[in-house]
């Protein structure tokens, strides 16, 4: 019995990280209400916009179904958009969010979309025993930071000093896209998550 | 540290998708705007049914007007500029704007040359009518494509033209033995390298949204049936005589467009539409559709 994992596909790149799971052999399909959620084992929150993300989970009764579901346990990794919704506070702002990880983000922290920027970046928790560690490309669109985190987030990356890459139990986020590369580790760290 | 690739001109438009980007004038428009979930705004000096109306040359919007919306919308803010002018794409460069419309809309500045897209940080979106024009624009650095359509109407049949004729051009290009790609390619205009990967992909390399004279959630939806990623909407909201409920509508439309009783939902009490009008009643040299070479 293998894991389903679905891709919250309201708006933003949700194709692309269906293709990023399916390449990874595990079974990925798009979820658009409440029915679909309840068929899936774990979930990814694309990027995309959070403020249009968080007004469609809030309309259609999806937001607080969907807390409660990660506060009892299911896997959630949520990049850029997805990582801001799963955040407990957003700076200057009362969009609607999941609030489930504990920590405070801001909003396209790094500038515009012509601040935007492709980085490596060195993210020791993908290493694996007889790989030869590489650092990871790191793609970020007017993308946020973590400012705070509370004692159970683990911070896993950091650009000029601030978070992009945390951890919280089950729960993981990150500031950059790798659904828009190949690299398959950021995707791969996850799944290890959920089994 | 690398800024303005490709793949983050691309990848903002991939963000994008599934969403709605809304034509806005004023700050109040653009928080309205974002309030009802649009993934981007416009900004304009006036939406493309008053360009219409006005006449004469269409030009760049005030910077006090862009910069104004940029400051009060949290969300990627687009500007139009000229056909061909690339000082006016600079300028909105300089003024910092997520992205650039280089717009059939507005007035031409130059009757055989678009912008060279590819030297610009910031991404680009262009209008096609067919697969020719698409693959053109995308080899000059376009990196998100749109219909034409015919803006500021309020009649989608346009854009569902236009729309029709890429898919249907693309479908053409992936069933062609591999021997006649490059005079299929001669005879569109496009460039070949790109009608390969066209090829490869079976479908356009870029997020291809909808645009010009989208007015309701039906219009949308039916854009979203037909393949596009996302749509615009420019006249149609702003025009309208509830424009917060509508553009709420729209964007939900554009999510949903497989649920038919929920469209049945969300499209009842609008309001009035914006006011049609029917492209045959326009005269050829005023359909903004035909500019751009």
């Amino acid at each position: 019995m293998g894991m389903r994992i679905g891709v919250l596909a309201l708006q933003g790149a949700f194709r692309e990280h269906v293709v990023s799971l399916k390449r990874l052999g595990v079974e990925a399909c798009e979820v658009r209400n409440l029915r679909e959620i309840d068929s899936v084992d774990a979930m990814v929150i694309p990027g995309g916009e959070s403020t249009t993300m968080g007004k469609l989970l809030t309309d259609w009764g999806m937001l607080t179904p969907l807390r409660t579901r990660i506060e009892a346990g299911m896997p959630v990794y949520g990049s850029c958009a997805g990582l801001i919704l799963l955040c407990r506070e957003i700076e200057n702002s009362t969009q609607p969010r999941l609030g489930v990880l504990d920590a405070v983000v801001r909003r396209n922290a790094f500038g515009r979309q012509v601040d935007s920027f492709e980085t490596l970046l060195d993210l020791p928790v993908l290493a694996r025993q007889g790989e030869e560690h590489q650092p990871f490309p790191a793609v970020f669109i007017r993308a946020p930071v973590i400012l705070q985190v509370g004692p159970q987030v683990d911070v896993l990356a950091e650009v000029k000093g601030q978070a992009v890459a945390v951890r919280q139990g089950h729960i993981l986020a990150t500031s950059f896209h790798p659904e828009l590369t190949r690299d398959s580790r950021m995707h791969r760290y996850f799944l290890d998550m959920c089994s | 540290m690398e800024q303005g690739t490709l793949r983050l001109k691309t990848g903002l438009a991939e963000m994008l998708k599934g969403g709605v980007i809304m034509d806005v004038t004023t700050p109040e428009q653009a928080k309205i705007a974002e309030e009802a979930g649009a993934c981007a705004v416009m900004a304009l000096e006036r939406v493309p049914a008053d360009i219409r109306a006005a006449g004469g040359v269409a030009r760049m919007a005030d910077p006090t007007i862009v910069k104004k919306i940029m400051e009060v919308a949290s969300i990627p803010v687009m500007a139009k500029a000229r056909i061909g002018h690339f000082v006016e794409a600079r300028v909105l460069e300089a003024l910092g704007v997520d992205y650039i419309d280089e717009s059939e809309v507005l007035t031409p500045a130059d009757d055989r040359y678009h912008i060279d897209k590819r030297d610009f940080t910031v991404p680009f979106v262009c209008g096609c009518r067919n697969l020719g024009e698409a693959l053109r624009r995308i080899a000059e650095g376009a990196a998100m494509i749109r219909t034409k359509g015919e803006p500021g109407t309020g009649n989608v049949v346009e854009a569902v033209r236009h729309c029709r004729q890429v898919m249907d051009e693309i479908r053409h290009l992936c069933a062609l033995p591999e021997a006649e790609v490059a005079n299929y390619a001669k005879e569109i205009g496009a460039p070949l390298e790109i009608c390969f990967m066209v090829r490869k992909e079976g479908r356009l390399p870029v997020v291809n949204f909808a645009a010009g004279g989208i007015a309701t959630p039906a219009d949308a939806a039916l854009m979203m049936h037909l393949g596009c990623d996302g749509v615009f909407v420019g006249s149609g909201i702003f025009k309208s005589g509830d424009p917060a409920k509508r553009a709420k509508a729209i964007v939900q439309a554009v999510t949903n467009y497989k649920d038919y009783a929920m469209l049945a939902e969300i499209s009842r009490d609008l309001g009035e539409p914006m006011v049609g009008i029917e492209i045959s009643s326009i005269p050829e040299a005023q359909r903004m559709q035909e500019r751009g070479w």
